[in-house]
């Protein structure tokens, strides 16, 4: 009965223990974020850096209380996140059907290798004014620039993982005479689905580079246009309110992937 | 007419820098309702033998006859069981055990209460929705049995299903297996490092010599230990005499190479 008692409090006194190194940790990261935007604030209010290059925080929310408000934002906004979703949607299911062709042909996947190469090394946002020229300086060519920069690498990985499946599990299927598709169907896709998934939270992160990097070069529209136009009227603080919303919403795509592969991987492994 | 022929199976790999031969000559019949069991040193071709067997693999030479019928074209009539339960991790147990007859394309409702009722023969009923990694390791391989059997093979072929589970298990599920086997009258080969496990479950056994794999000595298990479940067997007198013949055989064969 003692034993037990001091059990439970030793158990208590751990948990305790876990929630102050828990508070702490929020605590130093709260001092780091308001450290860096005092800092900031003080510095350019005192002249320390250039206010007219690096603005201040003031202003920059100020002038995003301002965009909310005449609802451009949420206009820009939209579109970049539509073009960045459809990118890294497109590309990912592109990618994914480009693995399963070459786990389809071994002999197709030998005769493409060296090209499967090439492409992933070549950095794709070059490919830009081909594309705008191509498909025109519109939406369209945006996503395109979204999903390019993500379908090679998507597709190596992917068909890394369909060759990688335990072929003990190809056996047993192949023991009740199914076919190439049902094999596919049943194991090698099944079974690479945490890697899809955790191609998708690389794509995420890819498809903004491809959609900033387009929208500098066509749009009227986006948040990619805005840091463009901020730098070309030399309003800094533009730029670093598009930056502020940027970093913002990535984030908030890359946690919506992550619970997704949560709650879509649960029973694998 | 015997149930399964293996009429002088040769079987060679080739490799770019080297050509290995697995099998050479190998020539058997087993009966219908047979129990047998390979014995042998690792590398004398088991599993190769096995896949060729199940019709998985083409021998380089020789046929193998399924009641007459070259096996390739019989692959639905044969039940593979293999060391792990490699169930679907994806899957939980009801639809694992189905995946058989649904490739098939042979899922009714008559054949899903089969497959239901032999689960729960294993005692695992209640498990139906459950995953894979929720169960224990010997009742993940009885499940990985009841997948085998849905689809009604005419042949088992086991592959060491027992080698990855801890002895206890092991000796429960050989009791299990064996009753399970006898009661539906299936023929079924069973590959095993394990002497007192082929001495247990099988009718005849056949010691193979490894390098290239051959067909080295085969023994006649007597009637009065195949009377007996596996369990029983073990511990009968003779058991241990014929344990002590194979055990000399297996030795010659290791000398030899």
């Amino acid at each position: 009965m003692k034993q037990e008692l001091k059990i439970n409090l030793l158990h208590q006194k751990y948990i305790q223990t876990l929630i102050r190194r828990k508070r702490w940790v929020r605590f130093y990261q709260a001092v780091i974020f308001l450290l860096f935007f005092a800092g900031w604030e003080t510095a350019s209010r005192l002249s320390w850096i250039d206010p007219l290059v690096f603005s201040s925080p003031s202003k920059v929310l100020n002038l995003l209380a301002a965009k909310i408000q005449d609802g451009s934002l949420f206009m820009h906004l939209g579109y970049t996140l539509f073009e960045t979703v459809a990118g890294f949607m497109i590309g990912t299911v592109l990618g994914t059907l480009l693995a399963a062709i070459l786990w389809w042909s071994p002999f197709l996947s030998k005769v493409l290798d060296p090209y499967l190469v090439i492409l992933n090394s070549m950095p794709k946002v070059a490919l830009g004014p081909i594309l705008i020229v191509a498909i025109g300086p519109n939406v369209s060519s945006i996503i395109a620039m979204g999903t390019i920069i993500s379908i090679i690498i998507t597709a190596i990985v992917v068909y890394t993982s369909f060759k990688g499946v335990d072929p003990n599990y190809l056996k047993v299927l192949q023991t009740f005479g199914a076919t190439k598709r049902q094999t596919f169907m049943e194991a090698i896709l099944p079974a690479s689905f945490p890697t899809i998934i955790s191609a998708l939270k690389v794509n995420v992160g890819l498809s903004w580079v491809g959609v900033i990097v387009g929208e500098f070069l066509v749009s009227s529209k986006g948040l990619g246009y805005l840091i463009i136009y901020g730098f070309q009227v030399f309003n800094f603080t533009l730029v670093l309110m598009s930056l502020l919303v940027i970093a913002v919403f990535a984030t908030i795509m890359y946690q919506l992937v992550e619970f997704l592969e949560k709650k879509l991987i649960k029973n694998s492994g | 007419m015997p149930f399964l022929q293996l009429k002088n199976i040769h079987h060679t790999y080739f490799t770019k820098s080297s050509v290995t031969t697995a099998l050479s000559g190998i020539t058997l019949d087993i009966e219908e309702g047979e129990f047998v069991s390979f014995l042998g040193p690792s590398g004398c071709g088991k599993t190769t033998l096995l896949s060729i067997i199940a019709g998985l693999i083409r021998p380089t030479e020789g046929t193998v006859l399924l009641e007459n019928l070259p096996v390739d074209k019989a692959v639905n009539k044969i039940g593979y069981m293999l060391q792990q339960d490699y169930l679907f991790p994806w899957k939980t147990i009801e639809e694992n055990i189905l995946i058989g007859l649904k490739l098939m394309k042979t899922l009714t409702p008559e054949k899903r209460q089969k497959a239901l009722k032999l689960l729960e023969q294993m005692g695992l009923s209640g498990f139906e929705s459950k995953y894979p990694k929720q169960l224990s390791g010997g009742m993940r391989q009885r499940a990985a049995l009841v997948r085998t059997l849905a689809v009604e093979p005419k042949l088992l072929i086991l592959d060491e299903p027992f080698s990855a589970l801890d002895h206890q298990t092991k000796l429960r599920l050989e009791d299990l297996v064996y009753a399970t086997l006898k009661s539906y009258g299936k023929t079924a080969i069973l590959v095993t490092h394990d002497i007192g496990e082929a001495i247990a479950m099988s009718d005849r056994i056949f010691l193979l010599s490894p390098r290239p794999g051959s067909l080295y000595h085969s023994f006649k298990v007597p009637g009065l230990l195949r009377e007996l479940s596996p369990f029983e067997a073990r511990n009968h007198q003779t058991f241990s005499e014929i344990f002590q013949d194979i055990w000399k055989e297996l030795d010659h064969i290791e000398a030899g190479t």
